[in-house]
């Protein structure tokens, strides 16, 4: 691969100190991602996937070892130095949505925007708008956030991580909480997104989604068990359109 | 973040805690509302007396016995009978800058006419204490040189003693009452004066020629003060240094004794009770000052549970790129705006009591500007300074485990 390596591990530990007890959420990770890979992790519950996505996202710093991302070390980095990381280059998908309640779809997507001064409020509004398009969401545009379904509101979630335009997309069971077709739905989003040219880290436990991303990483005890190139990426179109038609009564 | 977005936010925040926000302000407007009638208070007491003293004349000077007391250095009573018949008569000889003269003895006791009595006090003074005091006869004459000469057992009474003594309606004017068992005649009564700011009736007076009190009422050589009218109120202060040498003169002091006695212009006066007052506001508005600490720390407890509530919300806010500093200023916005909010509330329900206290219990009160100025301001430090701690608290939170948080 001669593309640019956006995210570099160098084995990197977190330790957690619950009382007595050390746990070591991540024992030594290191690897490269380049420029517009779509990766997946995978591991049992437990093995140290959101620790990591957290380090990646700048949400947390390693106990030792170091990541550089863009080829700046984000370990020696002051908190607000970090903070306008997340602000610039991540967009980050939770695992369970974190939408702000009472709080419009618009409104929700804009937050990130909120704390960039190069946009006016027009602006902002234009950029949240086009983002929930993206998505699939231009009708909803002034619904609160406990007017909408779940898979609304993961893609809400999902507009919100795109809306500041990120180097790097990180998503955390983003398909977690969704039934087969809202799945592949948002699964053609990301793959829309990776044909764009954008670097994804898409967490999940169902094995199916790997085969829809260019490289598949499995954590076991927090080290890498796997790390395999995908070849052949199937594509979620097709495996939607192939879906029975929804029933409906 | 911006500052308009900010505020926003907070405007937002407040207003989905509508009674909470409401409550926790409850203690600003009290406070604001008790520190603003307070200072109203002071200055309309303030102003009304300056008006009463330019209604008794603002070139009227006071000569009282003893040295000058503001010090608070009390003489023996004897030191209080310096002024005498010599003073009075060397004032009108040869004091230069003062047109009227009145020596004033008094003295306090019981008016009777038939079955009517009432407890009163008689001056005695000379017939310059109309001029002086800038009053008026309504009915009668006052009395006359000659009345003075011959210790005349004549009086002129006020309204009050007239309501007392001849409660059908009779006319006064030439009836014989007898104060302390001395029969006085009524030759003429005062026009009204009602109340003057200590909530003394003025109008409950007997005022008789100097010599008839001193020698028939109150047994005394003495004069309790002496009454001046300078001959122009830019004239007061060389008038005071005439008076001075004039009876230092007649006191027979050295030129290493101090004064045995004390002028005061009606300027001096104003400006001792203005000070009075403002003593007497500073302690109330501390007093309510107070209250506003309390007020301040509910605000503080109010945005400590804001805090932990909206943990959530804070670490989602870092997670999208808010840094510390945007977190503390949201919650210190809030912070004063609720304070800010307050006072504004505060400003209103002490312009409300204002109004009562001036159109119900009819004490005049009028709110200085500044004191709506300094209550804004306050409310705006009261804010910083107890929405600081909370404002640190959220912002120190780590993201992770804030987003985390149920
Ligand atoms: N803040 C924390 N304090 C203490 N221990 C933690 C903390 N965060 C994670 N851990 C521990 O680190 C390990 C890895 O947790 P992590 O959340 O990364 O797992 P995961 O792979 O995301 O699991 P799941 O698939 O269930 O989401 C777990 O044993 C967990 O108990
Ligand atoms: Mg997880």
């Amino acid at each position: 691969m001669d593309k640019k390596v956006v995210i570099e591990l160098q084995n990197v530990r977190r330790d957690f100190q619950v009382g007595s007890e050390t746990v070591h959420a991540l024992r030594g990770i290191s690897f490269q991602i380049h420029e517009g890979e779509f990766v997946t992790i995978m591991g049992t519950s437990g093995s140290g996937k959101s620790t990591l996505l957290n380090q990646l996202g700048c949400l947390d710093t390693p106990t030792s070892g170091e990541y550089y991302l863009d080829g700046v070390s984000v370990r020696t980095m002051r908190r607000s130095q970090r903070a306008r990381l997340r602000n610039r280059k991540i967009g980050f998908v939770f695992q369970n949505y974190n939408l702000l309640a009472k709080t419009t779809a618009v409104e929700n997507v804009e937050l990130p925007l909120m704390y960039n001064k190069e946009y006016s409020a027009k602006q902002r509004r234009e950029a949240a708008i086009a983002a929930l398009q993206a998505v699939g969401l231009g009708d909803r545009l002034e619904h609160k956030s406990n007017q909408m379904s779940g898979g609304q509101m993961q893609r809400v979630a999902i507009a919100r991580a795109l809306v500041n335009n990120p180097a790097v997309i990180l998503a955390d069971e983003a398909t977690g909480n969704l039934d087969t077709r809202t799945s592949y739905e948002v699964l053609v989003l990301f793959q829309k997104l990776h044909a764009e040219g954008r670097t994804i880290i898409f967490v999940t436990h169902n094995p199916e989604i790997a085969q829809y991303s260019s490289r598949n990483i499995v954590l076991r005890d927090g080290k890498i068990r796997e790390d395999v190139i995908n070849h052949n990426i199937l594509s979620a179109a097709e495996a939607l359109a192939a879906l029975p038609a929804p029933q409906d009564d | 973040m911006s500052l308009i977005n900010l505020f926003k936010i907070a405007i937002k925040a407040i207003l989905n805690n509508k009674a909470r926000s409401f409550l926790s302000m409850l203690g600003i407007i009290i406070g604001v509302g008790a520190v603003i009638v307070m200072m109203a208070i002071g200055q309309g007491s303030k102003q009304s007396i300056r008006e009463e003293i330019q209604k008794n004349g603002t070139n009227m000077l006071t000569i009282r016995p003893g040295a000058d007391m503001r010090g608070g250095v009390r003489l023996d009573p004897s030191a209080m009978q310096t002024l005498k018949q010599a003073d009075y008569e060397a004032i009108l000889n040869e004091a230069k800058f003062v047109n009227k003269v009145s020596p004033e003895v008094s003295t306090s006791g019981q008016a009777v006419f038939g079955s009517n009595n009432t407890t009163s006090t008689c001056y005695g003074e000379s017939t310059d204490y109309l001029s002086i005091r800038l009053w008026q006869v309504e009915e009668g004459l006052f009395f006359t040189e000659e009345d003075v000469k011959k210790s005349a057992k004549v009086c002129v009474v006020g309204q009050t003693i007239v309501k007392e003594l001849f409660p059908n309606g009779q006319d006064p004017v030439g009836k014989t009452i007898r104060f302390k068992n001395i029969p006085l005649r009524i030759i003429g009564v005062f026009k009204g004066k009602g109340y003057n700011n200590w909530g003394m009736d003025q109008d409950n007076v007997i005022v008789a020629p100097y010599t008839t009190v001193m020698k028939r009422l109150a047994a005394q050589t003495h004069f309790n003060s002496i009454l001046c009218s300078a001959v122009t109120e830019e004239l007061s202060d060389q008038a005071i240094e005439d008076l001075t040498a004039i009876l230092r003169r007649t006191h027979k002091l050295k030129d290493s004794d101090v004064d045995n006695f004390t002028i005061r212009s009606q300027q001096e006066w104003m400006e001792t009770m203005s000070s009075t007052m403002d003593t007497i506001t500073i302690i109330l508005v501390v007093a309510a000052a107070f209250s506003l600490l309390v007020a301040g720390i509910g605000i503080m407890n109010i945005m400590l549970v804001s805090v932990t509530e909206r943990t959530k919300e804070i670490g989602l806010r870092m997670s999208v790129g808010a840094r510390g500093l945007d977190i503390s200023n949201q919650f210190l916005i809030e912070a004063i705006l609720i304070s800010l909010t307050g006072g504004l509330l505060g400003v209103l329900f002490g312009a409300l009591l204002t109004w009562g206290c001036n159109t119900l219990i009819g004490y005049p009160a009028i709110i200085p500007m500044w004191s709506v100025l300094v209550s804004f301001a306050v409310c705006v430090a009261i804010g910083i300074g107890f929405g600081y701690f909370p404002a640190q608290k959220a912002a120190r939170l780590d993201p992770i485990e804030a987003i985390r948080y149920e």
